[in-house]
């Protein structure tokens, strides 16, 4: 991030030119004390009157007045002892109240509680390198997936972070963007410098039911069912599409909030992508 | 043509005479063969049948059965012309003289035989009346001896029936006799220890006396008899008890107290009890020579008191009692297995003990011999014994000792390898003689590979002792096939190969990746050493395997191909490894580097900065390094002088438009245009792609993580002018070193543009620099 975008606010003034609406400045998180901020996130529930922001190795809690005019830093925690301390990203946790962040510096990845500012939980060498973003499971409250420049996607229980749940490697270089599908949590995007988006399956560890589970209540129809459920049993991980239309590196991935099978990913040379999640999934898993 | 045609009636005409030879003769010739025919059994019909055409009962034919001449010469008169009619005539008489000659010599030629035939019959029966005469006289005769011979015998009858009884009478008196004088025989025998006379003597007279018990005389006898035999059986028994003497005299007394009558059953127990006793004391003095200290004699000393002491007892007794005992039947026997049983258990006990002691040392072959006079001391028991499975069991832990003895291999094997490993990694830890370099990378792999490889020939040579010929169990079952197959090649080479690979593979899993604690140069090493396995050692090794252990077990076995595609799938990895490791230590140099300048009030670029200098120097110690173990492999030819390309390519890009930041309104499309067509042009960049076994493919790999790296952080500052012409000069310096390193020098000149181009639209202010200028600073750096 440009440094002199930072201290003005959630919206860069100079990008306001839109014809549609102007944007106007509201406030100023103003910590020009603290370093450069590297990341900036709303609350993602309730009444929206908060944010955090990460400027270099302090986590600042906001609360935005009523009128949204002023803000007051209502709490900060910072990070000390040795080594690479900066933030480099985080993300508000939707579960358990809008009470966790999870931020990510250098190799570790770190939780926190917004009422005590304090650290929940510490994932030492989440990844071989730096960890480049975080999302979490927006259906399975202590899941939480990052990526970063070991080229890998891993899953955490963030109640037992000694390993991961789950690790994908299906890119080349660095990943620089995760994403859970907002309603269909098995559906993983990944953006990656290697130009390429990923869409993965992530059935093992989604909070949906293996497919036959839901029809398990008719017992009338079981034995007829058996051979039919042994063939479609294990549900697999597997990557469902690897998208190749960008040609540089991507650096944002997201889902649609409005349509759940949509999806958009940004790369450098300018490129934004819409892509839609394969038919015959879908309807796999609508049906 | 009259005479032609009226020809038919016999006796007419002048045809007639010719005619009637011409039709008799064979008519005759066929009745005198007809007549013989039937004569000699052969049937008309056939001997008609034959000579005849295809039709036998054509009329026309003048050689079958039914020739009707009236016929014939009817059908000749209609049918032919006169001159065919006269040829046939002259035909025909000359075929009739021709068969009358005939005729007349075939009668001259038999007649002889017939005359000499007919005398022959005449003398054979005049020969026979005489031989009948004879036979007469022969059966008379006959009956006259047959008669002398009855009178003979019945003349004799009398005197034979005499001498039968005068026999009879002498054997009573004889054995009489021999009662009387009994009870003294048995007293001097008994006096004078002659046990077994006199339990022969008794014996025989036992029977006798039993019968006539009833008659006072010979129950004195029998009454003298049995005080004097108890007596024996009493002095008998005190032998046995006594115990002193060895097996055989025990046996002996064992006999005579059977042939005494005594109750087998009682006595086969106290024999066995006896046996205990003397076995056990064996036992006990060999568990006084294992000991709680290390044992003091060897393990073949050991054995060969076990063999000589325990097991020839055991072998002694266990014939001793088969020849006492026999009687006792399938009871008997089963008694004895288990007695053998039980003390085989415990003996067997002791050996194993014996020779766990034994498994942590590293002499195979006194092992083996010790194994071998065991197992050989066990097989007269075990052939005397069958049912006590003494053989078996001995097999058994024969079996189990080479197994344990193939893991320990095994183990050793995987710990000379981590040893290897150990002393590769103080090599390269050592620091380097100042001018003077240590061992080179080649021939530490040299080191490795021959020590490895020998010790895999020692433990084979070690274990093939096992199933060397002259030792005794190498022809069972298990030494010929499964040891061989699945002990040796599967468990200790193959296991051993696969858990050399295992260990390799680890070093690329190890969860420190930042810089890892493996030295970058042992997975080098360790990725060729592979590959070497790979292309030639794996089935060098096998082959040396299948031959010394001629494997004759048809169970299924790991091919070569399988563990060649395993050693080099490991040795890819490790290459793999070692690029992501170095690209991963170059790539930290240029993050620290972009991340920790201030870009935006740098100076106007004087020099190259250190790092970059760095960089290529590392890189070209790395070249060094990888050159010492792989070869070269092949790069994309290219133009000779490949420096100067990158500065038509500034010129030329600088030319077409600025380096003009993709927001600023004025100029949106040129930059974006410019990289998406040279994009075109260029393939994706596979960053972290598999890498090829030679130099220079994974130089092009460790380049293209370092130069992604640099472009993504680039990507992420801001630079101002001096910033970005900074860049301009270490990516000139770049290109100028590293494109000998690659494969396709396009890669480097591509990411470097990109790293430039970047830079400029993170750029507010982009001023390249001069192309000269830049020339002239990266020289002089």
């Amino acid at each position: 991030m440009p440094a002199e975008l930072e201290p003005g606010g959630h919206e860069s003034p100079e990008d306001a030119a839109s014809p549609a609406h102007a944007l106007e400045l509201l406030c100023h998180l103003d910590h020009a004390a603290r370093g450069s901020t590297a990341c900036v996130v709303w609350e993602p529930a309730g009444a929206g009157g908060r944010v955090i922001s990460l400027a270099d190795n302090h986590v600042l809690l906001w609360d935005l007045q009523e009128s949204g005019s002023r803000a007051a830093l209502a709490s900060s925690a910072s990070l000390e002892g040795k080594g690479q301390l900066k933030f480099t990203t985080g993300r508000w946790s939707p579960h358990h109240n809008c009470t966790q962040v999870a931020t990510a510096n250098d190799t570790a990845v770190r939780g926190w509680d917004t009422r005590t500012m304090s650290q929940i939980y510490c994932i030492e060498n989440a990844h071989g390198q730096l960890v480049r973003d975080l999302d979490f499971n927006p259906n399975k409250q202590y899941y939480l997936a990052s990526c970063g420049d070991d080229c890998r996607v891993k899953f955490w229980d963030t109640r037992n972070v000694s390993e991961p749940v789950k690790m994908l490697e299906e890119h080349s270089h660095w990943v620089w963007s995760v994403r859970y599908n907002h309603s269909h949590d098995q559906l993983v995007l990944t953006g990656s410098s290697d130009s390429r988006v990923v869409l993965s399956n992530m059935v093992s560890i989604s909070s949906e039911p293996f497919g036959q589970l839901a029809d398990d209540d008719d017992l009338s129809d079981q034995e007829e069912r058996r051979p039919e459920e042994k063939s479609q049993e294990p549900p697999q991980d597997s990557v469902i599409t690897t998208y190749e239309e960008h040609e540089d590196s991507v650096y944002a991935v997201d889902w649609s909030s409005a349509d759940p099978w949509l999806f958009a990913s940004l790369s450098y040379d300018g490129r934004l992508v819409i892509n839609r999640v394969p038919r015959a999934l879908k309807y796999h898993i609508l049906l | 043509m009259a005479a032609a045609a009226a020809g038919p009636g016999p006796g007419s005409g002048p045809g007639d005479s010719l005619e009637r030879p011409e039709a008799e003769a064979p008519e005759r010739r066929r009745k005198a063969h007809g007549m013989l025919k039937l004569y000699y059994g052969l049937s008309e019909g056939e001997a008609a049948g034959r000579p005849v055409g295809p039709d036998p009962l054509d009329p026309t034919d003048l050689n079958g059965a039914h020739f009707d001449p009236e016929v014939y010469l009817d059908k000749l008169r209609r049918e032919c012309p006169l001159a065919q009619l006269m040829d046939s005539e002259t035909d025909m008489v000359r075929q009739i003289r021709a068969l009358d000659s005939d005729m007349q010599t075939l009668v001259y030629e038999n007649y002889n035989k017939f005359i000499s035939a007919t005398d022959t019959i005449r003398k054979m029966k005049n020969d026979f009346r005489k031989m009948e005469d004879e036979m007469d006289r022969l059966a008379t005769n006959m009956a006259v001896i047959t008669e002398f011979s009855a009178r003979i015998s019945a003349t004799l009858q009398d005197r034979h029936e005499r001498i039968t009884k005068l026999a009879g009478v002498h054997a009573l008196l004889r054995k009489l006799q021999f009662l009387f004088e009994l009870p003294s025989r048995l007293t001097k025998c008994v006096e004078l220890g002659a046990y077994g006379q006199a339990v022969r003597y008794q014996g025989r007279a036992r029977a006798v006396l039993q019968q006539y018990q009833h008659l006072p005389s010979f129950r004195a006898i029998q009454d003298d008899c049995q005080v004097i035999t108890a007596r024996l059986a009493q002095q008998l028994r005190q032998r046995f008890r006594e115990g002193g003497s060895g097996a055989p005299e025990q046996a002996e007394c064992v006999e005579l107290l059977l042939a005494l009558g005594e109750p087998a059953e009682e006595l086969c127990e106290e024999f066995l009890a006896h046996a205990r006793g003397r076995l056990e004391e064996e036992l006990r003095s060999l568990e006084a020579e294992l000991g709680p200290s290390p044992p003091a004699p060897d393990v073949l000393e050991f054995t060969d008191h076990g063999g000589s002491g325990f097991v020839g007892g055991l072998c002694q007794v266990a014939a001793a009692y088969q020849e006492l005992f026999a009687a006792q039947g399938p009871a008997g026997a089963e008694k004895l297995a288990a007695f053998a049983r039980e003390l085989g258990s415990r003996y067997f006990a002791l050996v194993e003990w014996r020779l766990a002691q034994e498994q942590g040392g590293g002499d195979n072959s006194l092992l083996v011999r010790a194994l071998d006079r065991f197992h050989r001391r066990l097989r007269a028991p075990g052939a005397l014994l069958a049912a006590a499975g003494l053989a078996e069991a001995a097999t058994e832990i024969v079996e189990r000792v080479a197994r344990e003895r193939l893991g320990h291999h095994l183990q050793g094997l995987q710990a000379a390898f981590l040893g290897c490993l150990t002393d590769v990694r103080q090599a390269l830890a050592a620091p380097r003689m100042a001018g003077k370099e240590g061992p080179g990378l080649a021939e530490l792999l040299a080191n490795v590979a021959s020590s490895i490889l020998s010790h895999i020939k020692a433990s084979l040579a070690s274990v093939h002792l096992f199933t060397a010929k002259e030792v005794s169990f190498s022809n069972k079952p298990y030494f010929r096939g499964e040891f061989c197959s699945q002990g040796v090649r599967e468990g200790l080479i193959v296991g051993f190969i696969r858990s050399m690979c295992q260990t390799a593979q680890s070093f690329c899993d190890s969860p420190g990746e930042k810089g890892g604690a493996t030295p970058p140069a042992l997975l080098l090493l360790l990725s060729r050493l592979c590959l070497d396995y790979e292309t030639a050692t794996i089935s060098y090794i096998l082959t040396l395997t299948d031959e010394q252990f001629l494997v004759q077990d048809q169970s299924p076995v790991t091919p070569v191909s399988t563990l060649c595609a395993e050693a080099r799938e490991t040795a890819r990895r490790l290459l793999t490894h070692y690029v992501k490791v170095q690209g991963l230590v170059i790539s930290q140099m240029l993050r620290k580097s972009v991340e920790t300048r201030d870009w935006l009030s740098t100076l106007e670029p004087r020099n190259v900065r250190a790092v970059m200098k760095r960089v290529v120097e590392d890189t070209t110690a790395i070249d060094v390094q990888v050159g010492l173990l792989y070869e070269e492999g092949v790069r994309k030819a290219q133009s000779s002088d490949s420096s100067k390309r990158t500065f038509s390519v500034y010129s030329s890009s600088r030319q077409q438009g600025r380096y003009a930041p993709s927001y600023t309104p004025s100029a949106p499309m040129d930059t974006n245009l410019l990289s998406n067509i040279q994009k075109l042009f260029s393939e994706r960049i596979d960053v972290f792609s598999p890498v090829e076994f030679n130099k220079v493919s994974v130089l092009t790999g460790i380049i293209k993580i370092s130069l992604k790296t640099l472009l993504e952080c680039v990507r992420l500052r801001t630079f101002g002018r001096f910033g970005l012409q900074q860049v301009q000069v270490d990516c000139h310096f770049l290109q100028l070193y590293l494109w000998r390193f690659v494969a396709d020098e396009e890669l480097v000149h591509l990411l470097l543009d990109e790293v430039v181009a970047s830079a400029a639209l993170r750029c507010p202010d982009p001023v390249p620099m001069e192309p000269s200028v830049v020339e002239v600073i990266c020289e002089r750096g």
